[in-house]
């Protein structure tokens, strides 16, 4: 049986303990807030002999998913952590380590992008690494950061996966913000992880192998590319699979979208992290006063859930899309160009609104849900058009 | 050292059939660096996006009997530090033997060493990681057709540093890469050519056998990019030498040493210039100044590294 411990513990303390439960060969890594806490008690466990990992202190981002590349290739079972600037730096190596299919488990502190330079909570870096191949989770709480981060390895190590994980947290809301969290005792953690098995490992194999090999003219660039799709795709079941295991192991739901009271709803926001609890907290509030509102909150973001999320929102009679994000040019944000894609597929239109949201950190407030709900009201009654706008600008 | 019989036992870590150029300065570094390895070494070669990458790796097909990993341009150095500790910490966790024993080398260009990879390179280096690092030097972006690098000599032609009325090549010096790799205060640092096999292969024995990081920037000829027949490379190579335009040295934990040209071999500076089709308006009449310049440079050069031998004795 699993021994529970509770503790008070940021975002970022149960990354740290995940990872190191999760006992990597190698961490490559970097500083950069929020996110630095993570590699800071890393840097901790190995201090203390609590961990047998390989510490690669990096002197940049781009060095450090390289040296990850390496150690993957290697056969080594590897993290990393980074955010905003950071992440935007290992933008080439992103779509490296997903193109030579190496299981990379690297935590993102969700972080606004400069211009100008701001260190809060937004999806701004985590969106430009959308396209790139890599499966991508978010959290809403500590806890579900500790949860994502455990389940990834089994995903990224997956025989039939064999790609990097993304494990996503909100900047400072959840990186830094004390909860009550749950951690499971190492055995436990050791036991459902299991050890990576390389498959084609540059050390420790029978014979001689190639990693990052040259694809030029013709059909085999293409052809892995395909490969690729289909991977990235077909890593839907095992995500599910895996997270349901640790689902009954730590006794915490695992699905693709976490729905609050959409069976019946007439409005749904649809949310990505920590802004999942005031959209729920209005949507309550909404319900007592007679109003069928739900909130349905993407956790795997890559491969996106487009059928289950049809699922949720179809007897909806509007629905807002959260983002804190934007795609400068774009007709919407990035999750509102994913979620009226997937609408698209439905028989009968469900008129949408876009919201772009809490950028830089910006606050996002009780208010702003109830506007955004009220919103969706107006839209179904036709009396307000479709679009994006900004919520809560001045 | 080994000995010639001994390393023609060796069997070829980087085979034939690959598709670098005729003459091609960078498959003979790679080939001579490789035996310093030894014949039973396990090998884990890394490369950087570049000529010797493009030209060995082409799917399905691999030229190398080792095992391989091209991760990008930049970042050789970071990749090949990875794969390294990968083994540590694989080692630490009881999951290859304790005394299993793995050379790691990273080959890269000198755009992707000098330029563009300097950072990965410089981080790797101060780490400590136990492995080696070979410069390919021939001197420009040779892969995307002869663009100047900061190796590329003072004066010579490239497609990013043209010949015209207004510029005679590249107007700017050499960076002097093998001295900014000693002030790491690494273990083994070497400057070797292939134009000297038996200097070069004995300076890859040394770094292989030195725990800890090591670095050799070896000339390689190219001779699409300097424009002289394919057939001149170790001449050319030797010519370097010769003329001081490219000592060959080594700094052995801080204590420099240089294989002196004798004194009736050196030979002035023209004699490398004039077999190259990218120095060849240098020699146009009024143009004397440059080669004149080019040679205060190249002597000055040479008593740097004299200098700091005496001073490291």
């Amino acid at each position: 049986m699993a021994e529970v411990t509770v503790l008070a513990a940021t975002g970022n303390m149960m990354v740290a303990e995940a990872f190191r439960q999760a006992a990597p060969d190698v961490i490559a890594a970097y500083p950069i807030t929020p996110q630095t806490a993570i590699v800071e008690n890393y840097a901790k466990y190995v201090a203390e002999g609590r961990v047998h990992t390989e510490f690669v202190a990096v002197e940049s981002e781009h060095s450090a998913l390289s040296a990850c590349v390496g150690a993957s290739a290697a056969g080594a079972r590897v993290v990393t952590a980074t955010s905003s600037q950071g992440l935007a730096l290992m933008y080439e190596e992103l779509h490296i380590a997903a193109g030579m299919r190496l299981p990379i488990i690297m935590a993102n502190a969700n972080r606004a992008l400069s211009a100008p330079i701001n260190i809060h909570g937004d999806h701004s870096d985590v969106m430009g690494g959308r396209d790139s191949g890599w499966i991508i989770l978010f959290a809403e709480t500590a806890q579900e950061a500790y949860d994502n981060s455990i389940i990834a390895f089994r995903v990224a190590e997956h025989p039939a996966v064999q790609l990097p994980v993304m494990t996503t947290l909100d900047g400072f809301i959840t990186t830094h913000a004390m909860e009550r969290c749950e951690l499971l005792d190492d055995g436990t953690v050791e036991a459902y992880v299991g050890k990576r098995r390389p498959q084609n490992p540059l050390i420790g194999g029978a014979a001689p192998v190639g990693h990052g090999m040259f694809a030029s003219l013709g059909g085999t660039y293409f052809e892995l590319k395909q490969a690729q799709r289909r991977a990235v795709c077909g890593s839907a079941p095992h995500i599910l699979t895996e997270g349901q295991k640790w689902a009954a192991v730590c006794g915490r739901d695992f699905d693709f979208i976490d729905s609050f009271a959409c069976d019946d709803a007439d409005y749904i926001l649809v949310v990505l992290g920590s802004a999942a609890g005031n959209a729920r907290v209005v949507a309550k509030e909404l319900r007592a006063a007679g109003i069928k509102a739900g909130v349905a909150k993407i956790r795997v973001f890559r491969p996106f859930p487009a059928s289950e999320l049809r699922d949720v929102l179809q007897g909806a009679k509007a629905v807002g899309i959260l983002d804190r994000s934007d795609s400068f040019g774009a007709p919407y944000a990035p999750v509102g160009l994913d979620v009226r894609t997937a609408l698209y597929d439905l028989d009968t239109r469900i008129p949408t609104r876009n919201y772009v949201y809490g950028l830089g950190g910006a606050d996002v407030t009780l208010d702003a849900m109830r506007q955004a709900f009220s919103e969706l009201q107006s839209l179904a009654a036709g009396h307000l058009d479709q679009g994006l706008s900004y919520l809560g600008t001045r | 050292m080994a000995s010639i019989k001994e390393h023609s036992k060796t069997p070829e870590r980087l085979v034939g059939g690959h598709r670098l150029c005729g003459g091609c300065g960078a498959s003979i570094a790679v080939r001579q660096v490789l035996l310093g390895a030894g014949a039973d070494a396990e090998v884990v070669v890394g490369a950087a996006t570049g000529c010797l990458e493009v030209s060995t790796t082409a799917l399905p097909y691999s030229s190398w009997n080792t095992s391989f990993i091209h991760n990008a341009f930049e970042n050789a150095a970071a990749t090949i530090t990875g794969v390294e500790a990968a083994y540590q910490g694989l080692k630490a966790a009881g999951r290859i033997a304790q005394d299993k024993q793995i050379k790691f080398v990273a080959f890269g260009g000198d755009g992707g060493t000098y330029d563009i990879g300097f950072q990965s390179l410089s981080g790797a280096l101060e780490r400590g990681h136990d492995f080696v690092y070979v410069c390919y030097d021939n001197g420009a972006y040779m892969n995307t057709g002869i663009q100047r690098s900061s190796a590329t000599p003072h004066y010579a032609w490239a497609t990013t540093a043209e010949v015209g009325s207004a510029l005679a090549g590249k107007p700017q010096r050499r960076k002097d890469l093998t001295s900014i790799v000693a002030a790491h205060h690494i273990p083994y640092v070497a400057q070797a050519s292939v134009g000297n096999w038996k200097d070069l292969v004995d300076k890859a024995e040394r770094a292989f056998a030195t725990p800890g990081p090591a670095f050799i920037n070896v000339l390689a000829p190219c001779p699409r990019g300097w424009r002289y027949d394919s057939s001149q490379t170790i001449e050319v190579s030797r010519l370097a030498f010769k003329t001081k335009f490219w000592p060959l040295f080594e700094v052995r934990d801080g204590i420099w040493s240089m294989k002196e040209v004798r004194e009736k071999d050196v030979l002035p500076l023209e004699e490398f210039l004039k077999v190259q089709g990218r120095f060849k308006h240098l020699f146009k009449p009024g143009n004397e100044h440059l080669i004149e310049r080019l040679q205060t440079e190249v002597d000055e050069a040479y008593e740097y590294i004299r200098k700091m031998c005496v001073i490291t004795a």
